[in-house]
């Protein structure tokens, strides 16, 4: 675009304009404009780069902890038909029947199992459930399909269940098709979802697995025996006589078959008795309804020591009470590390800003030495130290100070995590001190003492209030690593030491609860928010210096 | 160059004779263990060996086991799946098979036959507990104590760890549930047959416990396998449990003064899953090893470098002698006659259903 082709009369009425003639305003903002772009442009790697990795995964990560979608997208016709349950005794046959069908699809694609160990954090138990269902299902349809492959061994051939329900069109592209090619869409046959509703949609649903999972033709696999179920159902709740599509013979003579007394059935509530006999119980169908939803609070309330019930929130029993004694615990520990960073940190930082220079920077790589040494050597190390047959015993007991069969337990509990954490979190401590303190004129101190203060008022009243920054930088610091530590507690914390995050591994890395572990994550991020919250209202965040 | 790699290829065909053709496979493959002696023994036993036939295939090695199922799944999600093939503990295989991020593993088609003719799922019997999992070897969580600190009763039984008054001093026990519950079952006098159906119950659970908390003060929790025979070495306790393997490394290895029981040895499996969902090159490649690694001669010869048991019967009169002591390695398997006098075998089944429920109450009791 040109912007210097000026009307002269039209600039003469516009208000000012710059040297090539365009509006100042619009030159302005212009060039602000550019300005701001080549800003964002400068940041944006870095942006996009936090947003990828950071920022995205935290947010899936704590969506998790409400997310519950696996019960209704492997039981969709269960969860909804159990709505209509009001919760007491065993639900209607109608919704074993919805949990047959669901379950079969669900076996064949082997997600039942998935959500099996899902439910097995709600209800001990349904993981070897839902294992064993997977199995048993097939047997419960086989009641069917035998006698239906015992009438006709075509209702157990893959080419006439194919022409009685697949349209001719959908027929002649699937008979053409080769391997290695696009499977052609399987079309019912018209009107015979009328005719055949439940087999119309059980033959559907094997159609799209067959395709899309297993990748073969439909004029090669023979339907799986929930089919047949549903062909059962169908002949006996309907009349067949005036069938004239394709096979009507054999639907008809199947019809006759089911109609004589002699017809075996198996309703669907025993089916799942035969399997497991604790279908038969509520617990299991109270479970999924209660976690039918799309998103559960069920997590949040597992991570405060509370649980989900058909009759509301209630309180676990006390002897599975572990989370907020956790937070308290994690919180309280944290605390402490960070007051005891606080008191051995100061000395230091004050010596190192006092020395001359040549001195300061060679005690400063003393500070900066466990830096770069290995996490677990340095956690290992204080094991080695701090146990009963230990250096620091060893040599108590050497003085005399302990006797040889009352030496002191120092590590496995909550002591001997907050010596090893205080000496790792040290450096964070020490660091924003010393910078701060460096920027302290020793003028200052000069002039309170000429002016006849004491020592301690000199230090007190003057040296610092002005290195308070410093503490307040460093306790951030330290207080949100120690918050998040797990390594440290879990080699030295024994059992009064652990900290919420060993948790929160454990349910990441060993019992695959994510739900639970994010919801345990989430209270955190909350709670270390809130504390931020709090400490810019106190003290103010622009008390923090780091240098 | 070009010409050394095919001439190598053409190597490796030859000595391959038999195998699906090898242009099909892929030439690296990732395999995940535990690190340490175990996985320096499936180095030796089973990797070089191939290597050797194969030169043109590079295997990296990847130490995750202990957090294979999580990372699977990230992997799963992510749909990037770097791992070919991961070696896990037998109720992890149940896990990542119900997930569905292992693959089901036809053992009579892809594993060998055993060299007895025993065809490969009669060979591998019991220890085939998920459809996903191909066993590599067995091996029991046991106690070990200190020959010096027992006076002149060493222990013989399992009962031994809640015996203050004969065997005073701190014990190690691992910080999870399974072995210690049924311990404490069994020495509060529950027979053995019944005490899965009584750690089902509440009560049950509270009973374990209960029995736990006699000696839950003088006991130090461990997480990793290392830690009781390092524990033990430093004289931190007087007893403790671990792997049937570490025991045996600080003893014969090492020379500590240490002695092990085999009375209620907790029998377990570690083996082999492939990941669900690996292109076709590489699961071929993964096929063709994890064939050959898992023979009735390469498990028999892995007991040469660490005494864990072979997962096949088969294989069980092949093991030799250790690689460097030369001692024979027979008499310190765990599925040896005289040591399986009276074993457990992890009950999967019960465990991958109560485990978060045990678990939480445990850890609870624990923090309390």
């Amino acid at each position: 675009m040109t912007a210097s082709t000026t009307d002269p009369e039209k600039a003469a009425k516009g208000p000012m304009l710059a040297a090539d003639g365009t509006p100042l305003k619009k030159s302005l903002s212009r060039a602000l404009r550019v300005q701001k772009l080549r800003a964002l442009a400068l940041v944006a790697p870095l942006l996009i780069f936090v947003l990828v990795t950071f920022i995205a995964p935290i947010a899936d990560m704590l969506f998790r902890s409400v997310e519950n979608q696996i019960v209704s997208d492997t039981m969709p016709r269960t969860t909804k038909a159990l709505g209509d349950w009001d919760g007491t005794g065993l639900p209607p046959e109608v919704v074993f029947e919805d949990a047959y069908y669901d379950l079969f699809v669900a076996a064949e694609r082997k997600e039942h199992t998935r959500l099996g160990s899902r439910l097995n954090y709600e209800l001990t138990g349904a993981s070897s459930l839902f294992r064993k269902s997977g199995r048993g299902l097939d047997e419960l349809g086989e009641v069917y399909q035998d006698q239906f492959k015992d009438l006709d061994k075509n209702w157990d051939e893959a080419q006439p269940w194919a022409e009685m329900m697949g349209s001719d069109d959908w027929l002649a592209k699937e008979a053409a098709w080769e391997k290695g090619e696009r499977l052609p869409k399987f079309e019912l046959r018209d009107g015979v979802d009328e005719l055949l509703p439940r087999t119309a949609e059980q033959y559907a649903a094997f159609a799209t697995f067959t395709h899309n999972d297993d990748r073969k033709s439909l004029l090669k696999e023979e339907p799986w025996s929930a089919v047949h179920t549903a062909l059962y159902q169908d002949l006996a709740a309907n009349d067949y006589s005036g069938y004239s599509g394709p096979h009507a013979d054999m639907l008809k003579a199947a019809d006759t078959l089911v109609a004589s007394p002699d017809f075996q059935t198996l309703p669907f509530k025993d089916g799942f008795g035969e399997i497991d006999k604790d279908w038969l119980e509520p617990g299991i169908w109270r479970t999924l309804k209660l976690y039918a939803p799309k998103y559960t609070s069920g997590y949040f309330l597992n991570s405060v020591d509370m649980k989900l019930t058909p009759e509301g929130v209630e309180a676990r029993p006390q002897n599975e009470r572990i989370y907020i004694m956790l937070f308290k615990r994690t919180l309280f520990m944290s605390l402490v590390i960070t007051c005891s960073c606080i008191l051995l940190g100061y000395p230091v930082a004050y010596i190192l800003s006092n020395l001359p220079s040549r001195t300061a920077n060679l005690l400063m790589i003393l500070v900066l030495l466990p830096f770069w040494t290995s996490l677990l050597v340095r956690t290992s190390a204080w094991k080695i130290m701090l146990q009963q047959q230990g250096v620091i015993n060893d040599v108590l007991v050497w003085i005399g100070l302990v006797s040889d069969d009352a030496r002191l337990t120092m590590i496995n509990n909550q002591f001997g995590t907050i010596v090893a954490m205080t000496h790792i979190l040290l450096p964070f401590m020490i660091l924003p001190m010393y910078s701060v303190m460096s920027t302290i004129p020793k003028t200052y101190v000069r002039a309170a003492k000429s002016l006849g203060a004491t020592d301690w008022t000199t230090f007190w009243r003057v040296y610092f209030p002005q290195s308070v920054p410093g503490i307040g930088a460093g306790s951030i610091l330290v207080f949100i690593l120690a918050i998040g530590y797990y390594i440290t507690p879990e080699i030295v914390g024994g059992t009064t030491g652990t900290f919420i995050s060993n948790r929160i591994a454990y349910h990441i890395s060993t019992s695959l609860n994510w739900g639970l572990a994010a919801a345990l994550g989430s209270i955190l991020l909350a709670v270390v928010l809130l504390l931020y919250w709090a400490y810019d209202r106190i003290v103010g965040i622009d008390n923090v210096k780091l240098g | 160059m070009n010409r050394t790699k095919t001439l190598l290829a053409t190597t490796a065909l030859t000595v391959a004779a038999g195998a699906v053709s090898a242009e099909d496979m892929a030439n690296s493959m990732t395999i995940v263990s535990w690190g340490g002696a175990y996985q320096n023994s499936q180095l030796k036993a089973y990797a070089e060996p191939y290597a050797a036939m194969h030169p043109e295939v590079s295997i990296s090695w990847d130490e995750s086991s202990a957090e294979a199922v999580a990372k699977l799944r990230a992997m799963n999600e992510a749909g990037n799946i770097t791992w070919d093939l991961v070696d896990v503990e037998a109720a992890d295989s149940i896990r990542l098979c119900d997930e569905g991020l292992a693959m089901e593993v036809d053992v009579d088609e892809m594993l060998a036959p055993g060299e007895d003719g025993s065809s490969a799922e009669d060979d591998f019997g019991d220890s085939l507990i998920s459809d996903c999992f191909i066993p590599q070897i067995v091996f029991s969580t046991t106690v070990g104590y200190r020959t010096d600190m027992v006076g002149d009763t060493p222990p013989s039984d399992i009962c031994a760890i809640f015996d203050l008054e004969t065997y005073p001093g701190k014990r190690s026990l691992n910080k999870r549930p399974p072995a210690n519950m049924e311990w404490a079952l069994l020495c509060d006098g529950v027979a053995k047959e019944d005490i899965y159906d009584v750690l089902a119950t509440p009560e049950g659970q509270d009973r374990a416990l209960a029995k736990l908390g006699t000696i839950k003060d003088q006991t130090i929790w461990w997480t990793a396998g290392a830690d009781t025979p390092q524990l033990l070495a430093d004289g931190e306790v007087v007893m403790g449990s671990t792997y049937n393997g570490r025991l045996f490394s600080a003893i014969a290895e090492q020379n500590q003064p240490i002695g092990m029981l085999w009375d209620a040895e907790m029998l377990d499996f570690d083996g082999w899953v492939i990941p669900e969902g690996l292109p076709e090159d590489r699961l071929a490649r993964v096929l063709d090893f994890v064939k050959f690694a898992t023979d009735t001669q390469r498990l028999a010869d892995q007991a040469a470098y660490i005494s864990y048991g072979p997962a096949r019967a088969s294989s069980a009169p092949l093991v030799g002698q250790h690689a460097e002591l030369g001692i024979d390695m027979a008499p310190h398997m765990p599925t040896d006659p005289a040591n399986a006098t009276n074993v457990f075998v992890t009950q999967y089944a019960f465990w991958s259903d109560y485990r978060d429920d045990i678990d939480a109450k445990f850890q609870a009791w624990l923090a309390q």
